[in-house]
């Protein structure tokens, strides 16, 4: 390697936190222009490099350094990174969206009159050229409320940009994305790289890794495990590197005997978000619903669950009519939903993996009017050995967990509750290969014991690996149904595509 | 290195014990400072004084937990107040206190409805009650004094200025409700059900919790322990001044706040709402004891409240960045 085109160095960086090491000792190394992927399970701690790369956290004392562009360099905030031209994009955007596009960009650097006003016709002039620039076709006056999450993505590359970018790091950058809008995003992170601007990209996602990037740096357990080109090795390689073992049931195709039906839904609209949409799913199959975000899925499974009020339309379970009015109707009714946002809707983040377990089953667990805490425990037990959940113990707080355990915590609150329909929205969103794999299986054992299950992905390897039946969605319209034999992506993707 | 271990320790128990410490601090500080603060006497008289707000304290830490404020707990004492009074004479007390009870609840109903359903924002909700509630009853005295025509001749006067066993009958009252509230929200599905829902309102609903029904039900609490306030107060003056619940919300919030229930819902500790509201009534006492104007306790109040808050800010932004 030219020593010359490292723009980025990281020496045997550490990083302790009360009772973990996040990071012991770990080595990067970025040259000018290129794409490295930073990839490992949840926990990892790709994260948590990035977020002492960028001056959130500090390195732990006398661990090594940080050396951008020939210097040793010592972040106390992600201002100064910035400053520096270190530039982290994260997850959750960091935009204001009562702004302009322009005013977002120069953000804490708007141009001013000689009167100390700001310079209006100059700022979304600037604007302006840098979007040109990037070749985007987004006005700088819009307020950045009423663009998309992807062009949104793009304002902050722009932003990036006009700070004088040396590196900038990707934090899971497509997971709320669309595939079109995927393309959008690489063909910038493409842009970045002709002006010779290095992109750290951290991901789950393998597709995205040999789409867009260079050189892999795989971190386990807060170590480097591997650094890889690209283009010179296989995603078994890869995979091998992160878990320390190779996945060979990535999905597991649930085998139960289908039984009677168990949802029947016929005609359900709401104005503006899904119309006549009509199906069923049987006992101990696995229906997917796939379609782009926006197509109206979760809004579909909110309605089936009570969360919405339908404007029209039947739904019938295990063979009886049922107006579902609210959540807690749908759950006595014997539905039970893994929301798509598990931080948001799935969790109460500051309370114990006991406690998140049991939130559905309150009202059962009863003894003499008191909650039954040794029940409670009990549940705990149970659904912390069949799912295998790692976690310290039952009053850890669900907060401190990794989002694939997590995950399982949000399972485990419902299949403790032994549905006769189990929703599933998004269930591996945000997390690593190993719980994915897990999950997968989970959701085939939960058919095989009986349950209706309806499962909402946006990853297409994901739809056509669990599901018995996919249900094609387009704009809030049914547009397809394919069994298991007929399907393939092709016609999948025909089915939700804009044409 | 032994030396961070140790003060990380101490911070540790700082924090965990830190209301107990201030607590025993401010005892040592006022019984120094005045040699009446800690006779029978004096006792007697801040705990008959807190009894009235340690009850409503209770309901108040639902409501917080609940992630809302009800301010209107002053306004509703002085009704509440008001109706038992007057009603004392018309229809006896028992009826008479069934009725400031329900007159409780009906506004606590009121608030929750609009609060826990309509989803409108319980400051400007109750802060708007506050007003309405002192105009009704204002309207209902026609702006005069209530009083009972014959207060010796009738037994409502125990539940305010009574005694069991040397102790007075509203801190019985005050442990009762203490109990029952503390119970309620540790034992029984419903306060795991709102420490949910205070905790992430959207998550408990996506577990088939009615959190309307939950916040509705605390704004309901509120409303009947501020009647039961009120009953106990208007026992022990044997009459109703129609302001005379004014200021008790702020009281009322700054104790339990004191008392580390969480200003963005979820958690919550009914005891130490107590030991807030304690330290509230010996910070009023104490002031007079030693001679300032009894306004002084405002700033005092505020002064503790910009701390508390301030501390309770500073904590979350540590764990933020740890």
């Amino acid at each position: 390697m030219n020593e010359e085109q490292i723009i980025l160095e990281v020496k045997n960086i550490s990083k302790t936190f009360p009772g973990v090491k996040a990071l012991s000792n770990v080595n990067l190394k970025v040259r000018k222009g290129e794409v490295l992927a930073v990839v490992g399970e949840n926990g990892a701690g790709k994260s948590t490099l990035m977020k002492t790369l960028s001056g959130v956290f500090y390195p732990d004392h006398g661990s090594g350094g940080i050396i951008l562009d020939g210097k040793t360099v010592s972040f106390s905030n992600p201002l100064e990174a910035k400053k520096a031209g270190l530039i982290l994009i994260f997850q959750e955007l960091s935009l204001v969206s009562e702004l302009s596009v322009a005013e977002n960009i120069y953000l804490g650097n708007l141009p001013r009159t000689k009167r100390g006003l700001i310079d209006w016709r100059r700022l979304n002039e600037m604007a302006g050229k840098i979007m040109a620039d990037l070749e985007l076709d987004i006005d700088p006056r819009e307020l950045v409320g009423n663009l998309s999450i992807s062009r949104q993505q793009m304002v902050e590359i722009a932003r990036a940009l006009s700070m004088g970018a040396k590196v900038v790091i990707f934090d899971e950058p497509t997971s709320s994305l669309t595939e079109a809008e995927k393309e959008i995003l690489f063909m910038n992170i493409r842009k970045l790289k002709e002006k010779k601007v290095s992109v750290i990209y951290i991901t789950h996602k393998m597709d995205e890794v040999f789409q867009i990037t260079d050189r892999v740096e795989v971190l386990r357990d807060g170590q480097n495990t591997g650094s890889l080109v690209t283009a010179e090795v296989q995603l078994e390689d890869i995979t091998k590197l992160m878990i320390g073992r190779i996945l060979d049931d990535y999905f597991h195709k649930n085998q139960a005997v289908k039984g009677k039906e168990v949802l029947k839904v016929e005609n359900l609209s709401k104005a503006g978000l899904f119309e006549n949409i009509s199906f069923s799913i049987r006992k101990g199959e696995v229906v997917g619903l796939y379609g782009l975000v926006g197509a109206g899925r979760s809004e579909v499974a909110e309605t089936i669950f009570g969360a919405r009020q339908p404007d029209s339309g039947r739904v019938w379970i295990n063979g009886k009519e049922v107006s579902i009015r609210s959540t807690e109707q749908a759950v006595k009714i014997g539905i039970g939903f893994v929301p798509e946002d598990r931080k948001e809707q799935g969790l109460v983040l500051k309370m114990s993996c006991k406690e998140n377990i049991s939130l559905a089953k309150l009202p059962w667990i009863k003894n003499r009017g008191f909650l039954d805490t040794a029940v409670e425990m009990e549940m705990y037990e149970e659904y912390k050995d069949k799912l295998s959940i790692s976690t310290p113990g039952a009053y850890q707080k669900v907060v401190n967990l990794s989002g694939g355990n997590q995950q399982k915590i949000v399972i485990a609150k419902w299949l403790s509750m032994t549905p006769d329909l189990l929703i599933l929205d998004e269930p591996t969103r945000g997390i690593d290969v190993g719980s994915k794999a897990e999950i997968h299986k989970l959701i085939a054992k939960a058919a095989e014991s009986g349950y209706a299950v309806l499962v909402i992905s946006s990853e297409m390897p994901e739809i056509i690996g669990v599901s018995d039946r996919i249900i094609a969605m387009r704009s809030g319209r049914v547009t397809g149904v394919f069994t298991d034999a007929e399907v393939t992506e092709t016609t999948l993707l025909k089915a939700i595509a804009h044409v | 290195m032994q030396l961070s271990v140790i003060k990380k320790k101490a911070l540790g128990f700082a924090e965990k014990q830190g209301l107990v410490i201030a607590f025993l601090l401010l005892v040592i500080f006022f019984s120094i400072a005045s040699d009446v603060f800690l006779t029978y006497g004096n006792i007697i008289l801040v705990l008959r004084q807190v009894s009235i707000l340690g009850i409503i304290a209770c309901g108040m830490t639902f409501v917080i937990i609940g992630g809302n404020f009800d301010l209107s707990v002053g306004s509703l004492t002085s009704l509440t107040t008001v109706v038992v009074i007057s009603l004392h004479d018309k229809i006896g007390p028992i009826p008479a206190m069934i009725v400031a009870l329900l007159v409780g609840m009906l506004s606590g109903t009121l608030a929750g409805y609009l609060i826990g359903y309509l989803k409108l924002n319980s400051m400007i909700i109750t802060l708007g009650l506050l007003g309405v509630i002192q105009a009704v009853t204002l309207i209902y005295t026609g702006g005069k004094y209530s009083r009972l025509t014959d207060p010796d001749e009738t037994w409502f006067g125990f539940i305010g200025r009574g005694f069991v066993l040397g102790i007075p009958f509203p801190v019985i009252i005050l442990a009762v409700v203490i109990i029952i509230f503390a119970v309620i929200l540790m034992k029984t599905v419903f306060g795991r059900q709102l420490l949910a829902v205070g905790g992430n309102q959207v998550a408990s609903k996506f577990s088939g919790i009615k959190e309307t029904r939950i916040i509705m039900l605390t704004f309901i609490a509120s409303g009947l322990v501020t009647g039961i306030g009120g009953i106990v107060l208007g026992s022990r003056i044997m009459a109703a001044q129609n302001y005379i619940g004014e200021g008790y919300e702020f009281q009322v919030i700054t104790g339990v706040i004191l008392g580390g229930t969480s200003l963005t819902g979820g958690e919550g500790n009914i005891f130490k709402s107590f030991l807030g509201i304690l330290i509230v009534g010996m910070l009023m006492n104490g002031f007079i004891l030693l001679g300032f104007p009894y306004y002084t306790q405002w700033v005092a109040q505020w002064v503790i409240l910009v701390v508390v808050v301030w501390i309770d800010i500073a904590s979350k932004r540590g764990k933020v960045l740890a």
